[in-house]
Parts: C-alpha cells; structure tokens; sequence
C-alpha cells in the first residue's frame, strides 16, 4: 500500500513538470534568443537598428537598419488582413448561421485542409502563377511584388480567422438570437444587430490571430516578395520581410559574426511583436468571459 | 420589404466569402495535379536525385521527411499528452494554471523561423548535436506541442465526469482512474491530434532551414544525428535555388507533399468525424 502511494506521487510530480514544459520552452526560446542577439547591439544602438534605414549586413562598415524590414513585413501583413479579414469572417458567418448542414460540414473541412497546405507549397504556386498574373496584369518588371504576398499570405490566414470567428458566433447565447427574431428582425437584422455585435471581440481575436499567422510566415515571403530590403514605396515593389531575412541569410553568415547576431536581434523583434498580438488576442478573449 | 432585401443581399455576399475559400484550394489541388502527375513514377519515389537534382527521385526526402515527423512526434506526444492530463485533471484555477495556459497560446505564436534559431543556437551549437534529425525533430517537436496540448485536452474534456466518478467510487486512485479509464476514452481524439501534429511537422520548412537540412544528400540518413534531406526544404531549393531543374520534377515533389499532407489530414478528419459520432454518452 505505502509503495503504491509513493508510485503515484512520483508519478503525479512527474506529470506536474510535463505540464509546466511550455513554460520552460518559452522562456529557453527568449534565453536563446537573447544570448544570441544582444552581443549585436555594442556594434548598433538599439535606436539605430529598429529605425536605421540601410540593411547592407555584410558591406563594410556593416550597417543593420531594419527599418526597411519592419515595413515590408507591416505592409505585406496589412495587405493580407486586409483581404482576409472580410472574406474569414465572412465566411465564419455564412458556415455558422446561413450554410444548410451538408456545406457547413464540407466548408469545415475545406477550412481545416487550407490550413494544412504547407507554406513552401503555398509559397511555389503563388511564384509559378499569382506573381506571372500580376507581371502581366499590372504591367510591371516582376510580379514578386508585396501585393502578391498578400494575396498568398491572405489565404493561409483565413482558415485561422474563419475557425476562430466561427467559434465566437457559437458561443453567442441562442436567447439573445431568439429574442430578436421574436420581436420580428429578420435573420440578417438579428445577425448584424445582435449576434455580430456580442461575438466582436471574440472576431477581433481572431482578426488578430489572423495578423501573427500572416506576419510570422516565412516561406511565402521568401518565395513571393521579391526580397529586396529598400522601404517600400508602392505595394507593386519588391519588399522584404523580417522573418524572410533570417531564413534567407543565416544560411550565408559566419557563426558568431555580427551579421549573425543582428539576425538573433530580428528574431527577438519578431518575439515581440507575436508576444504583443497574443496578449491582444487574448485580452479580447478575456472581455468576452466577462460580459457573457 | 426593404428589410428581405437587404437580407438577399447580404446573404448573397456572405456565401460568396464561404465558397471564394473554396475555388482557389481547388484550383491549387487541380493545378498540381495536372502539372505533377507526369512526374509521378516509380523511379521518382524510389531513387535518389542524380545530375545536380536534374534526374532522379526525391526518395531520400521522403525518407528524411519520415524520420523527422516519428522523431519529433515521439517527443511531443508524451510531453503534449501529460501536460494536458495535468490541465483536465489536476490544475486548480492558479495562477500557474494560467500562466501554463498564457505560455501554450503564445508558444503557439511564435513564428515558425523563431523556432528555427533556437532550434539552431540550443540544439545545432550549445547542444552541439550539428546539423541533424535530431537537431530538427526536437525543433519541430516543440513547434506542434500546442497543437498536441491543445487536441488531447479537447479530447480529454468529452470523457464524462461520470466516468471518473465511477472509477473513483470503486476505489481506484486518481492515477488508475486516469489510466484505465480516462485516456482510453480519450485516445481517439488524441490521435486525432497527433495525426494533425504530425502534418503539420512534415510540411514545415523554417524551422529545419539551419537545424537540419542537406541542400544535396543523395544518400539515407544513417542515425540521428546525420543530416537529413526533407521533402518541404528539398520544394524550396529546387524551386528558387537551382536554376535548370525542369518544371515536371518541382510540380511532382510539390503534388507529393500536398498528397502527404493532405493525406494526414484527411485521415485525422474522418477519424474524429467517427469517433463523434460514435460516442455512446
């Protein structure tokens, strides 16, 4: 009986460490991170390389400016959410309170599989097709432009704002909906009266999810943005991203070289900003507990 | 009057977002199709590339592909599994619970390339395990743990409090209630997420960009800390980095990975879709 307990004791201490395992890659994550990028700010000022201009990484003197980078990734970013936005919560709304049974269930999977296409794929066709169209639609030199990455980028976003979406229109209590249809709304007065207003912040998270999918995506970035790392004056230019300069460049660069460090740096940035848009998401998700 | 048509109206939009997801998925899965299929032959899956990537098969990516995926899901399932048996059955609302939580949903966040530079400065130099599956599995293990978490807490959930009760009741402790009845309850749904997790890892390529990839190895990986070709990285080289590989060879190992990918996903689809239905409380 007494080893009985103390098997389950060990065994309970066990699954209690497993659990805070995420913690502690997390916190490994920023460690690693910073170990790795701040020995870049005794050559830059932490001022000069979030607003530097010029990212000329292996010229000499090397400068590290990502200011270019920051745009790219902000207006690629802005681009898809721009596009995605409407189209995955509109899609949420037409899945949860218009689509007959069968194409609500066919449309779910459609959404899960959307988010399963592997961005290098994703990233290959947008090059082979998307860009070739845009070439010639616009009349421009080269059609890996931003406008084209966030078209890509837009599409890998939707399955996250849809499913998110979806589940805050669910969550809306039926009464509300059936008060409303009971003092003679019609189906579209109850949904944007009434259901559109209390699932909002839960679509804001979403909306918000949506925004970090699309701003942490590297592959069709790197593929489809044309990688030029000048801040962009149209969204028919080339841009580079910040997650595209990692992947692109850690490859090329000496181990322990500052242009490896400044590389640490973009991905403590990157961090950051994925930190920021989830506690944003998750303060929405919040609000919404405390008024339901 | 103007009330019905306003909602005509709106209607007409809102099903057109659902189904303006739905064309370009089909035009990306015909398009591949149609462009790939040529490639496809026994060769192409069972040899090794040959004249610079020009001939030959990309079988040392599919291999190195599966190697990366067991390896990593071999780590993320007991860990993904644990820490959601403490979270249903033992977490109180704390502040540690909450902070558990905070730290799934932004490791979730995290961009894919992030995990490929602690993967590299944890695993590649500190470790020192080189460039290698292990490197890559170990990264691309803690990438799906949220998704694994997140499915087996799920799957967790749907077991009635009934059961634990009765469990409980006959006099099993806590630890044999989980054993013996609550996990096998919760299995299916827990391979449900696994089988996500692990598409998820076979189609990721930042992260295994500098822990493990080979640009060129025509050869298996002989253990785990080899180098390893991976199908989604192999896509990526022979579609920017290689100039003169013909088009049929980049469309075939792009419809290959979809079909992998896909493949997973569907399969994890239909087996919760029946494991739903099938449940008898």
């Amino acid at each position: 009986m007494k080893r009985k307990k103390i098997k389950e004791f060990l065994w309970e201490n066990l699954i209690a460490f497993a659990s805070i395992f995420s913690i502690i890659i997390l916190i490994l994550i920023f460690v690693y991170l910073l170990r790795d990028g701040l020995p870049v700010f005794s050559v830059v000022s932490i001022k000069d390389f979030l607003t530097g201009k010029l990212w000329y990484p292996i010229s000499s003197p090397a400068k590290f400016g990502i200011l270019p980078l920051i745009e790219g990734s902000l207006l690629v970013t802005a681009l898809a959410t721009a596009i995605a936005a409407p189209l995955g919560v509109g899609c949420a709304f037409y899945i949860a309170e218009i689509a007959p049974p069968k194409i609500r269930d066919f449309l779910k999977i459609i959404v899960e599989l959307i988010a399963g296409i592997p961005s290098v794929v994703l990233g290959f066709i947008g090059m082979v097709t998307l860009s070739v169209f845009v070439k010639n639609a616009f009349h421009i030199s080269t059609g890996l432009t931003a406008f084209t990455g966030g078209i890509v980028l837009a599409f890998m976003a939707i399955p996250t704002i849809a499913t998110i979406s979806e589940d805050a229109i669910y969550s809306v209590p039926k009464d509300q909906r059936e008060a409303s249809l009971a003092l003679g709304a019609t189906k579209w007065q109850t949904l944007y009266k009434v259901i559109f207003p209390s699932s909002l912040s839960g679509i804001i998270a979403a909306v918000m999810l949506g925004v970090g999918r699309a701003i942490g995506e590297t592959m069709v970035v790197m593929m489809v943005c044309g990688n030029s790392a000048v801040i962009p004056h149209t969204i028919f230019q080339p841009v580079r991203t910040l997650t595209a300069t990692i992947a692109a460049e850690m490859g090329e660069t000496v181990r322990g070289s500052d242009h490896y460090h400044a590389l640490f740096a973009i991905g403590i940035t990157l961090f950051c900003i994925a930190f920021v848009i989830n506690l944003i998401a998750d303060v929405a998700v919040r609000r919404k507990g405390a008024r339901a | 009057m103007r009330a019905k048509i306003s909602q005509h109206i709106a209607f007409t939009i809102l099903t057109l977002c659902g189904f303006a997801v739905v064309l370009p998925i089909i035009f990306i899965l015909g398009f591949l199709l149609v462009k790939g299929l040529p490639a496809i032959n026994i060769e192409f899956l069972t040899a090794a590339p040959r004249a610079g990537m020009k001939e030959g098969g990309i079988f040392p990516a599919i291999v190195g592909t599966l190697y990366l995926v067991i390896c990593a899901i071999s780590v993320s399932l007991p860990l993904g599994v644990t820490c959601a048996v403490y979270l249903t059955e033992y977490a109180r609302d704390n502040w540690l619970t909450r902070l558990i939580r905070l730290s799934i949903v932004n490791l979730a966040g995290v961009p894919s390339v992030v995990f490929g530079l602690f993967g590299l400065g944890l695993f590649v130099i500190f470790l020192q395990f080189g460039s290698s599956i292990l490197s890559g599995s170990l990264t691309l293990a803690f990438l799906i743990l949220p998704v694994i978490i997140t499915a087996s807490e799920e799957a967790l959930l749907t077991v009635p409090k009934s059961f634990r009760e009765a469990a409980l009741a006959l006099g099993a402790t806590r630890l044999e209630t989980i054993r013996t009845v609550v996990l096998p309850n919760a299995l299916p749904g827990i391979l449900t997420g696994s089988i996500l997790g692990v598409s998820r890892a076979a189609g990721e390529t930042a992260p295994i960009l500098f822990t493990v990839a080979a640009f060129f190895l025509p050869r298996l990986p002989h253990s785990i800390f080899d180098q390893a070709m991976a199908l989604p990285y192999h896509l990526y080289i022979i579609a920017t980095q290689v100039p003169g590989i013909p088009d049929k060879t980049k469309y075939g190992t792009a419809l290959v990975l979809v079909v992998l990918v896909f493949g997973l996903n569907l399969i994890a689809i239909f087996f919760r879709n029946r494991f739903r239905k099938r449940r008898k409380w």
